[in-house]
């Protein structure tokens, strides 16, 4: 019995963007391009999916205080040293980098201009990676590192955020003027999403520079709002809402490895199975979820988590 | 398609003679169309109007009931694509599998005893799959076995209609998932799924089987074939198996199909899928993306228990966050001088922290506040949870006439209000603890005793 498939037909689609330069100042070896979808995820039979959501790996600029021991047994000694760790990032399939500042250095004391910069140096040193960095999450000490952290890598298409409705003036004016993209996060709201795209572009920014963080929880702890926001957010942009047709990041490893379950590996219920490998499912299930929902670039922090779900894009790409 | 309300009357006798408990037959009506009643209670509906009306109210997806001593489960009839649309309504059915020639009890009795607390709710595994290995003695041997460990539903699996008759043979009075038919034995499944006991009650009336049926093909078009095959033969508890595990065959499977049954109303694909999970990604994406049945070929708690709470995030009603009683809640029998923990009633953030009370053995009064459901951060920025409202609460739940001493601590992400409740309850001691309630039992010996 012959049976025609229903076709979304989609007016509307995602802006392309590349992270990393490899001229004009620019000196990764590989970039990065993500976005420029024409139907929902993998919906290979309706329209060609141009690019793979690329998956990125998270380090610090010093070795964390609080990461669950999971992570810090997997990355060893390379968390000591920003460059080795994401030497070691790429060696575990990274596509590229996300560099998180820290909010004090190790003997408490706020953390600096010229530590951000030499850091942001040493991971941009070690591999070719696109790079991401991200401010400790204090708009007034986000603005103080990424400053002068953009001014130094003119260039380079980095991305800088976190760009939030409290800072995203600072950080746009030093994107735009060092040539660099934005990550915009607002919480779980597709009319918040919107807004704030509207204000960076009001600001002369292309929106082609600019990524859109809607935020999400973990699972069990918020993730189906995650889910939610996102498949309205890329339907609204398939619709032909050009505030929303940015590709979109998410945070997961940041969300997973601070709940309890991924943190905690005594005194926890048996029924809670085994530590590492939990965490890893904890990281990896979130993941898969949110890049069905409509995730361009996963942010996660275990290797193993990383190589599960690069073998899962692979699969989810080829038409089948 | 469904009937209004005014199609269905028109259907009905129109004597007005109020049997069904409604006033009137247009009464009656309304409420057949919202679903809220079922058409046997009119007792005068002639055949003709009957089978109009079964049309017409038959779900675009069916509901698939399994039964067993003591438990039953429910899947299909969803009647959205996307949750934020509505909701998600029953939740795929977690299976997990065992041949007949393994160990049985080695791997069904920790899954059968396996259950974990997800915000006050007990999660479980929704029951077994046995898979035959060719000996009809071997799998009734295995399913008995099984039987003495657990009473919940199964699945049972072989493609041989001998094997799987002497299997359902054991299952008097249950209602099992069989998986399943194919293009070479559906016939002789679908007589099995139709009645599968023999000397056993006879089917239902209304072409109900005692068993649900699994029928699997590569394509949805010979999927279609096959159903209206066996739906020829009065067997309508179908479940369709796309016969893949890859994650893309998958995806694009069971999003076409759910948008055939719902968009299209095709019937012959309007069906919960079956899918066979040998790792968590897949599992995970069965959930997320139209699963019906999912069975895992492990049991390992670590990969269950994220399952689990994945499939309660993902059909939670995006309506009503889940909730608990505002109220003064007890841990570990407080005293008069035991201290004053402030949260709020989203369900995530109460049992967060009453677990890790509970869990210390401290002694909490926990004052949970009506903060319609949110969470800490997200009730504080939208003005759910400030000063006045925990002021309120400590009037409301009187706790003043519990304690002795009189002290509440603050969630730490909340620090900013520790002026502003020193205000508002003078004669209180206001103090702030820390961000996650992980760090609150370390706290509390530090700072609360
Ligand atoms: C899920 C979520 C939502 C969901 C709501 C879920 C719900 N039912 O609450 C939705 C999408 C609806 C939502 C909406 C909004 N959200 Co919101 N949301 C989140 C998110 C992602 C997770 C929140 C969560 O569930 N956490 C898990 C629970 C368990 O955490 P918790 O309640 O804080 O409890 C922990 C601790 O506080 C502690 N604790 C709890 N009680 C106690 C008590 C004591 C004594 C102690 C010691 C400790 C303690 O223990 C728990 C575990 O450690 C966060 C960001 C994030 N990733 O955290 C943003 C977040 C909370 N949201 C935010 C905002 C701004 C909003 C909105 C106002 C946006 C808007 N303008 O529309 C709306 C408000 C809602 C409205 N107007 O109706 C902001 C708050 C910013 C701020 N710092 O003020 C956040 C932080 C996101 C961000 N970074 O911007 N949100
Ligand atoms: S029982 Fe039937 S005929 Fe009588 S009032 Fe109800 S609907 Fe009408």
């Amino acid at each position: 019995m012959p049976i025609e498939i229903p076709k979304d037909k989609w007016p509307g689609s995602v802006k392309t963007i590349t992270l990393g330069a490899n001229s004009d100042g620019g000196t990764r070896t590989s970039v990065v391009t993500v976005g420029g979808e024409k139907a929902l995820p993998f919906m290979h039979f309706e329209a060609e999916t141009p690019y793979r959501p690329a998956v990125a790996i998270e380090i610090k600029d010093r070795k964390p205080d609080d990461w669950s021991t999971p992570l810090s047994e997997a990355w060893g000694d390379a968390m000591n040293d920003p460059a080795k760790w994401a030497r070691a990032a790429e060696a575990a399939g990274a596509d590229l980098i996300l560099l998180t500042l820290s909010m004090t250095a190790v003997d408490g004391s706020p953390n600096t201009a010229e530590n951000a910069v030499a850091a942001v140096k040493a991971v941009l040193g070690a591999v070719g990676l696109p790079l991401i960095v991200f401010g400790p999450g204090n708009a007034e000490l986000d603005n103080a590192l990424l400053v002068p952290v953009a001014e130094a890598t003119k260039g380079e298409r980095l991305v800088l955020g976190i760009c939030e409705d409290k800072n995203y003036r600072t950080i746009v004016a030093t994107a735009m003027a060092n040539g660099h993209l934005v990550s915009a996060r607002t919480a779980m709201d597709v009319n918040l999403a919107k807004q704030l795209n509207i204000l960076i572009s009001d600001m002369g920014l292309p929106l082609d520079r600019v990524l859109m963080d809607p935020t999400t929880g973990a699972l069990g702890y918020g993730i189906e709002y995650g889910f939610s926001v996102m498949e309205r957010l890329r339907m609204a942009a398939l619709q032909g809402d050009a505030m929303t047709q940015l590709p979109m990041i998410v945070t997961i490893g940041a969300e997973t490895w601070k709940t309890k379950e991924a943190k905690v590996g005594e005194g926890v219920p048996a029924a809670w199975g085994e530590w590492r490998e939990r965490g890893i499912n904890w990281e990896t299930m979130t993941a898969i979820t949110l890049l069905e929902s409509g995730a361009d670039i996963v942010v996660l922090r275990h290797p193993e988590s990383v190589k599960r779900v690069k073998a899962a894009i692979a699969d989810l790409m080829v038409a089948a | 398609m469904a009937l209004s309300g005014i199609q269905i009357y028109k259907l009905l006798p129109q004597t007005n003679c109020k049997e069904c408990g409604f006033p009137t037959c247009l009464a009656f009506a309304m409420k057949l169309a919202a679903k809220q009643v079922e058409l046997s209670a009119c007792p005068y509906v002639s055949d003709a109007s009957k089978a109009q009306l079964a049309e017409s109210a038959a779900p675009p997806m069916r509901l698939v009931t399994l039964k067993s001593n003591g438990h039953e489960i429910k899947v299909g009839n969803e009647v959205v694509l996307f949750r934020h649309e509505k909701t998600f309504y029953n939740r795929p059915g977690i299976f997990i599998k065992v041949r007949d020639d393994e160990d049985i009890q080695a791997k069904v009795e920790p899954a059968e005893k396996f259950a974990v607390s997800y915000v006050g709710m007990d999660l479980t595994v929704d029951g077994f799959a046995v898979e035959a290995t060719g000996d009809p003695d071997r799998f009734v041997a295995a399913i008995k076995t099984l039987r003495q460990i657990s009473q919940r539903p199964l699945v049972l699996i072989s493609s041989d209609a001998k094997v799987m008759a002497a299997g359902l043979a054991v299952l008097n009075g249950e209602t099992p998932l069989i998986c399943g038919a194919d293009a070479n034995n559906w016939e002789a499944m679908a007589d099995l799924a139709k009645a599968n006991t023999p000397g056993g009650p006879p089917p239902h009336s209304g072409g109900h089987g005692q068993a649900a049926l699994v029928v699997k093909a590569d394509s949805i078009e010979a999927l279609a074939d096959l159903t209206e095959k066996i739906k020829g033969k009065g067997v309508e508890d179908l479940v369709i198996d796309p016969a893949t595990k890859n994650l893309s065959r998958l995806l694009t499977f069971s999003t076409q199909v759910r948008r055939l049954a719902l968009k299209k109303n095709v019937r012959s694909v309007g069906f919960p899928i079956m899918v066979f999970a040998n790792d968590s990604i897949l599992a995970a994406q069965a959930v997320a993306k139209y699963g019906g049945f999912i069975v895992l070929d492990e049991f390992k708690p670590e990969t269950v228990y994220p399952l689990l709470v994945l499939r309660q995030n993902i059909y939670t009603d995006p309506q009503k966050p889940i909730q608990v009683q505002p109220g003064l809640y007890e841990i570990n029998n407080p005293k008069p001088e035991s201290p004053v923990l402030v949260t709020t009633n989203f369900s995530i953030t109460y049992f967060s922290v009453a677990n890790e009370v509970e869990s210390s053995g401290l002694p909490a009064w926990l004052l949970v506040t009506d903060a319609e459901g949110m969470s800490v951060l997200t009730a504080w920025a939208a003005g759910k949870f400030d000063a006045e409202r925990i002021a309120k609460a400590v009037k409301t739940f009187n706790v003043a006439d519990k304690v002795s001493k009189k002290r509440v601590v603050l969630p730490g992400h909340v620090a900013v209000l520790s002026g502003e409740l020193e205000a508002e309850l003078t004669e209180w001691e206001i103090k702030v603890g820390p961000r996650e309630a992980v760090d609150l039992p370390a706290y509390y010996k530090q700072v609360l005793v």
